[in-house]
Protein backbone atom coordinates (compact mmCIF):
# COMPACT_ATOMS: atom_id res chain seq x y z
CA UNK A 1 0.00 0.00 0.00
CA UNK A 2 1.25 3.57 -1.11
CA UNK A 3 0.35 5.66 2.09
CA UNK A 4 -2.05 8.84 1.24
CA UNK A 5 0.35 11.94 1.18
CA UNK A 6 -2.83 14.60 1.68
CA UNK A 7 -0.16 17.96 0.74
CA UNK A 8 0.47 16.17 -2.46
CA UNK A 9 -3.03 15.19 -3.44
CA UNK A 10 -3.96 18.84 -2.62
CA UNK A 11 -1.07 20.77 -4.88
CA UNK A 12 -1.94 17.90 -7.65
CA UNK A 13 -5.56 18.47 -7.56
CA UNK A 14 -5.16 22.37 -7.87
CA UNK A 15 -2.42 21.43 -10.49
CA UNK A 16 -5.07 19.59 -12.87
CA UNK A 17 -7.20 21.77 -12.79
CA UNK A 18 -5.49 24.53 -13.72
CA UNK A 19 -4.94 22.76 -16.73
CA UNK A 20 -1.90 20.13 -16.40
CA UNK A 21 -4.30 17.23 -16.86
CA UNK A 22 -0.99 14.87 -17.09
CA UNK A 23 -0.48 15.06 -13.57
CA UNK A 24 -3.50 13.03 -12.62
CA UNK A 25 -1.59 9.85 -13.70
CA UNK A 26 0.29 10.48 -10.75
CA UNK A 27 -2.50 11.07 -8.38
CA UNK A 28 -4.37 8.26 -9.08
CA UNK A 29 -1.76 6.16 -9.76
CA UNK A 30 -1.67 4.86 -5.49
CA UNK A 31 -5.37 4.37 -5.62
CA UNK A 32 -5.14 1.91 -8.22
CA UNK A 33 -5.01 -1.26 -6.25
CA UNK A 34 -7.43 -0.45 -3.79
CA UNK A 35 -9.88 0.76 -6.50
CA UNK A 36 -9.61 -2.75 -8.37
CA UNK A 37 -9.82 -5.26 -5.57
CA UNK A 38 -12.95 -3.09 -3.92
CA UNK A 39 -14.57 -4.05 -7.59
CA UNK A 40 -13.46 -7.23 -7.97
CA UNK A 41 -14.74 -8.21 -4.13
CA UNK A 42 -18.15 -6.57 -5.44
CA UNK A 43 -18.26 -7.96 -8.74
CA UNK A 44 -16.53 -10.82 -8.57
CA UNK A 45 -14.85 -10.96 -12.01
CA UNK A 46 -11.58 -9.84 -13.56
CA UNK A 47 -12.81 -8.36 -16.37
CA UNK A 48 -15.24 -6.39 -15.43
CA UNK A 49 -13.93 -5.17 -12.60
CA UNK A 50 -10.97 -3.65 -14.91
CA UNK A 51 -13.71 -1.77 -16.88
CA UNK A 52 -15.54 -0.90 -13.79
CA UNK A 53 -11.69 0.44 -12.43
CA UNK A 54 -11.03 2.43 -15.69
CA UNK A 55 -14.71 3.78 -15.33
CA UNK A 56 -14.24 4.89 -11.88
CA UNK A 57 -10.54 6.49 -12.45
CA UNK A 58 -12.32 8.54 -15.48
CA UNK A 59 -15.53 9.75 -13.33
CA UNK A 60 -12.68 10.40 -10.79
CA UNK A 61 -11.18 12.86 -12.99
CA UNK A 62 -14.47 14.22 -14.48
CA UNK A 63 -15.45 14.90 -10.98
CA UNK A 64 -12.19 16.22 -9.72
CA UNK A 65 -13.49 19.84 -8.58
CA UNK A 66 -15.75 18.40 -6.48
CA UNK A 67 -13.71 17.14 -3.85
CA UNK A 68 -14.13 18.97 -0.46
CA UNK A 69 -11.11 17.43 1.30
CA UNK A 70 -13.23 16.42 4.02
CA UNK A 71 -12.33 12.88 3.31
CA UNK A 72 -9.13 11.25 2.68
CA UNK A 73 -8.49 11.55 -1.20
CA UNK A 74 -8.43 7.63 -1.73
CA UNK A 75 -11.58 7.17 0.42
CA UNK A 76 -13.40 9.40 -1.81
CA UNK A 77 -11.94 7.52 -4.64
CA UNK A 78 -13.26 4.28 -3.27
CA UNK A 79 -17.00 6.09 -2.81
CA UNK A 80 -17.01 6.16 -6.46
CA UNK A 81 -15.61 3.22 -7.13
CA UNK A 82 -18.16 1.15 -5.23
CA UNK A 83 -20.84 3.24 -6.62
CA UNK A 84 -19.62 2.02 -9.82
CA UNK A 85 -19.85 -1.18 -8.24
CA UNK A 86 -23.23 -1.56 -7.33
CA UNK A 87 -24.35 0.36 -10.27
CA UNK A 88 -23.06 -2.57 -11.95
CA UNK A 89 -24.70 -5.15 -10.04
CA UNK A 90 -28.12 -3.50 -9.97
CA UNK A 91 -27.93 -3.76 -13.59
CA UNK A 92 -27.13 -7.15 -13.90
CA UNK A 93 -29.92 -9.25 -14.60
CA UNK A 94 -28.83 -12.64 -13.46
CA UNK A 95 -27.20 -11.56 -10.50
CA UNK A 96 -27.85 -13.10 -7.15
CA UNK A 97 -30.39 -12.05 -4.49
CA UNK A 98 -27.54 -11.73 -1.93
CA UNK A 99 -24.94 -9.83 -3.71
CA UNK A 100 -25.76 -6.27 -2.48
CA UNK A 101 -26.67 -6.59 1.15
CA UNK A 102 -26.19 -9.70 2.10
CA UNK A 103 -26.45 -10.13 5.38
CA UNK A 104 -26.60 -7.83 8.30
CA UNK A 105 -24.65 -7.29 11.64
CA UNK A 106 -27.64 -8.78 13.54
CA UNK A 107 -26.49 -12.15 13.37
CA UNK A 108 -25.36 -13.74 16.87
CA UNK A 109 -23.97 -17.29 17.53
CA UNK A 110 -20.59 -17.76 19.28
CA UNK A 111 -18.29 -18.67 17.50
CA UNK A 112 -15.38 -20.80 18.05
CA UNK A 113 -11.72 -20.33 16.43
CA UNK A 114 -9.76 -23.34 15.21
CA UNK A 115 -8.31 -24.85 18.07
CA UNK A 116 -4.38 -25.43 17.44
CA UNK A 117 -1.43 -25.45 19.16
CA UNK A 118 0.79 -27.07 16.16
CA UNK A 119 1.97 -23.80 14.56
CA UNK A 120 2.27 -20.01 15.90
CA UNK A 121 3.67 -17.86 12.75
CA UNK A 122 3.71 -18.95 9.21
CA UNK A 123 6.84 -16.29 8.13
CA UNK A 124 5.72 -14.53 5.04
CA UNK A 125 8.69 -15.85 3.20
CA UNK A 126 6.42 -18.57 2.93
CA UNK A 127 4.68 -16.88 -0.38
CA UNK A 128 7.29 -17.60 -2.08
CA UNK A 129 5.04 -20.93 -2.79
CA UNK A 130 2.31 -19.97 -4.48
CA UNK A 131 -0.46 -22.16 -3.00
CA UNK A 132 0.45 -20.25 -0.25
CA UNK A 133 -1.32 -16.77 -1.51
CA UNK A 134 -3.89 -19.06 -3.68
CA UNK A 135 -4.95 -20.82 -0.28
CA UNK A 136 -5.51 -17.10 1.28
CA UNK A 137 -7.21 -15.92 -2.10
CA UNK A 138 -9.69 -18.16 -2.12
CA UNK A 139 -10.96 -18.01 1.58
CA UNK A 140 -11.12 -14.47 1.23
CA UNK A 141 -12.62 -14.38 -1.82
CA UNK A 142 -15.62 -16.97 -0.33
CA UNK A 143 -16.48 -14.70 2.69
CA UNK A 144 -19.77 -13.21 2.30
CA UNK A 145 -19.75 -9.77 0.38
CA UNK A 146 -20.27 -7.60 3.56
CA UNK A 147 -17.15 -9.19 5.49
CA UNK A 148 -15.00 -9.38 2.32
CA UNK A 149 -15.08 -5.75 1.51
CA UNK A 150 -14.18 -4.45 4.68
CA UNK A 151 -10.83 -7.49 5.05
CA UNK A 152 -10.24 -5.85 1.44
CA UNK A 153 -9.90 -2.16 3.06
CA UNK A 154 -8.98 -2.69 6.46
CA UNK A 155 -6.55 -5.66 6.14
CA UNK A 156 -6.02 -5.57 2.47
CA UNK A 157 -5.28 -2.09 1.84
CA UNK A 158 -4.60 -1.57 4.99
CA UNK A 159 -7.05 1.66 6.06
CA UNK A 160 -8.17 2.89 9.17
CA UNK A 161 -11.86 2.11 10.78
CA UNK A 162 -12.85 5.52 9.60
CA UNK A 163 -11.76 5.81 6.07
CA UNK A 164 -13.02 2.25 5.63
CA UNK A 165 -16.29 3.19 7.21
CA UNK A 166 -16.88 6.49 4.76
CA UNK A 167 -15.63 4.10 2.03
CA UNK A 168 -18.33 1.68 2.42
CA UNK A 169 -21.11 4.15 3.67
CA UNK A 170 -21.18 1.77 7.14
CA UNK A 171 -20.71 2.89 10.43
CA UNK A 172 -16.96 2.50 12.70
CA UNK A 173 -18.97 -0.15 14.64
CA UNK A 174 -19.72 -2.08 11.77
CA UNK A 175 -16.60 -1.91 10.52
CA UNK A 176 -15.18 -3.08 13.51
CA UNK A 177 -17.81 -6.17 14.06
CA UNK A 178 -17.36 -6.79 10.39
CA UNK A 179 -13.71 -7.30 10.36
CA UNK A 180 -13.56 -9.20 13.68
CA UNK A 181 -16.28 -11.83 12.60
CA UNK A 182 -14.21 -11.78 9.17
CA UNK A 183 -10.61 -12.76 11.17
CA UNK A 184 -12.59 -15.15 13.22
CA UNK A 185 -14.01 -17.37 9.89
CA UNK A 186 -10.64 -16.81 8.25
CA UNK A 187 -8.87 -17.98 11.24
CA UNK A 188 -10.77 -21.39 11.83
CA UNK A 189 -11.17 -22.03 7.99
CA UNK A 190 -7.68 -21.25 7.18
CA UNK A 191 -5.78 -22.50 10.29
CA UNK A 192 -6.33 -26.17 10.36
CA UNK A 193 -4.77 -25.74 6.25
CA UNK A 194 -2.19 -23.24 6.90
CA UNK A 195 -0.15 -26.36 9.54
CA UNK A 196 1.82 -27.42 6.36
CA UNK A 197 3.27 -24.31 6.03
CA UNK A 198 4.92 -23.73 9.33
CA UNK A 199 8.39 -24.44 9.93
CA UNK A 200 9.42 -27.37 11.34
CA UNK A 201 10.25 -27.57 14.50
CA UNK A 202 13.69 -28.38 15.20
CA UNK A 203 14.18 -31.73 17.44
CA UNK A 204 10.58 -33.29 17.03
CA UNK A 205 11.02 -35.27 14.05
CA UNK A 206 14.89 -35.76 14.34
CA UNK A 207 17.14 -35.47 11.19
CA UNK A 208 15.50 -37.75 9.06
CA UNK A 209 11.99 -34.98 9.07
CA UNK B 1 -12.26 -10.72 37.03
CA UNK B 2 -11.29 -13.70 35.82
CA UNK B 3 -12.50 -13.94 32.29
CA UNK B 4 -12.47 -17.16 30.07
CA UNK B 5 -11.80 -18.13 26.60
CA UNK B 6 -15.13 -17.60 24.80
CA UNK B 7 -14.57 -13.60 26.39
CA UNK B 8 -11.21 -13.61 24.75
CA UNK B 9 -12.23 -14.92 21.35
CA UNK B 10 -14.84 -12.29 21.22
CA UNK B 11 -12.16 -10.10 21.72
CA UNK B 12 -9.42 -11.05 19.50
CA UNK B 13 -9.83 -8.58 16.35
CA UNK B 14 -9.76 -5.13 19.08
CA UNK B 15 -6.86 -6.68 20.61
CA UNK B 16 -4.79 -7.22 17.45
CA UNK B 17 -5.94 -3.75 16.67
CA UNK B 18 -5.52 -2.20 19.86
CA UNK B 19 -8.60 -0.80 20.11
CA UNK B 20 -9.50 -1.94 23.92
CA UNK B 21 -8.94 -0.62 26.99
CA UNK B 22 -6.24 -1.08 29.16
CA UNK B 23 -8.06 -2.73 32.13
CA UNK B 24 -9.14 -5.66 29.18
CA UNK B 25 -6.17 -5.73 27.54
CA UNK B 26 -4.34 -6.73 31.22
CA UNK B 27 -7.49 -9.23 31.61
CA UNK B 28 -6.55 -10.92 28.27
CA UNK B 29 -3.37 -11.03 29.03
CA UNK B 30 -3.27 -12.28 32.56
CA UNK B 31 -5.16 -15.39 30.94
CA UNK B 32 -2.73 -15.65 27.57
CA UNK B 33 -0.02 -16.30 29.91
CA UNK B 34 -1.95 -19.38 31.13
CA UNK B 35 -3.86 -20.95 28.52
CA UNK B 36 -1.82 -22.00 25.22
CA UNK B 37 -5.18 -22.62 23.26
CA UNK B 38 -6.45 -18.38 23.54
CA UNK B 39 -2.45 -18.08 22.72
CA UNK B 40 -2.43 -20.12 19.71
CA UNK B 41 -5.97 -18.37 18.60
CA UNK B 42 -4.10 -15.35 19.40
CA UNK B 43 -0.89 -15.85 17.24
CA UNK B 44 -2.62 -17.41 14.29
CA UNK B 45 -5.26 -14.64 13.19
CA UNK B 46 -2.53 -11.96 13.84
CA UNK B 47 -0.31 -13.98 11.89
CA UNK B 48 -3.10 -14.26 9.06
CA UNK B 49 -3.59 -10.52 9.44
CA UNK B 50 -0.19 -9.93 8.62
CA UNK B 51 0.16 -12.32 5.38
CA UNK B 52 -3.29 -11.30 3.79
CA UNK B 53 -1.64 -7.57 4.07
CA UNK B 54 1.36 -9.34 2.24
CA UNK B 55 1.58 -7.58 -1.65
CA UNK B 56 2.19 -10.81 -3.22
CA UNK B 57 -1.24 -12.32 -1.85
CA UNK B 58 -3.58 -10.07 -4.34
CA UNK B 59 -1.34 -8.92 -7.05
CA UNK B 60 -2.66 -6.93 -9.74
CA UNK B 61 -3.41 -8.28 -13.16
CA UNK B 62 -0.52 -8.45 -15.52
CA UNK B 63 -0.38 -5.05 -17.41
CA UNK B 64 -3.57 -3.58 -15.71
CA UNK B 65 -1.68 -0.56 -14.92
CA UNK B 66 -0.34 0.34 -18.34
CA UNK B 67 -4.26 -0.17 -19.91
CA UNK B 68 -5.54 1.87 -17.33
CA UNK B 69 -3.68 5.16 -18.02
CA UNK B 70 -3.42 4.12 -21.92
CA UNK B 71 -7.24 4.48 -21.60
CA UNK B 72 -7.13 8.10 -19.36
CA UNK B 73 -4.26 9.67 -21.72
CA UNK B 74 -7.40 9.30 -24.76
CA UNK B 75 -9.91 10.25 -22.11
CA UNK B 76 -7.80 12.86 -20.92
CA UNK B 77 -7.20 14.14 -24.43
CA UNK B 78 -11.13 14.71 -25.07
CA UNK B 79 -12.06 16.27 -22.12
CA UNK B 80 -11.34 19.30 -19.41
CA UNK B 81 -12.19 18.82 -15.95
CA UNK B 82 -15.28 20.51 -15.29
Amino acid sequence: MTPSNPEFETECIRRILAGEKHLFHELIRPCERPIYFLLLSLLRNEAEAEDAAQETAIKVYLNLHLFRGDSQFRTWVLSIARNEGLGRLRKAVTRREDSLDAGTDEQTGDYTPAILTSWREIPSEALERKELGGLLRSAIETLPEIYRNVVLLRDIEEMDVRQTAIALDITEGAVKVRLHRARAMLQRDLAPRLKAFAPKRKGLFGWGA
Amino acid sequence: MRIDCKHVWQHISSYIDEEIDAALRAEIDHHLETCEICSAVLDSTRNLVVLVADDRVFELPAGFSQRLHARLDKELELVEPS
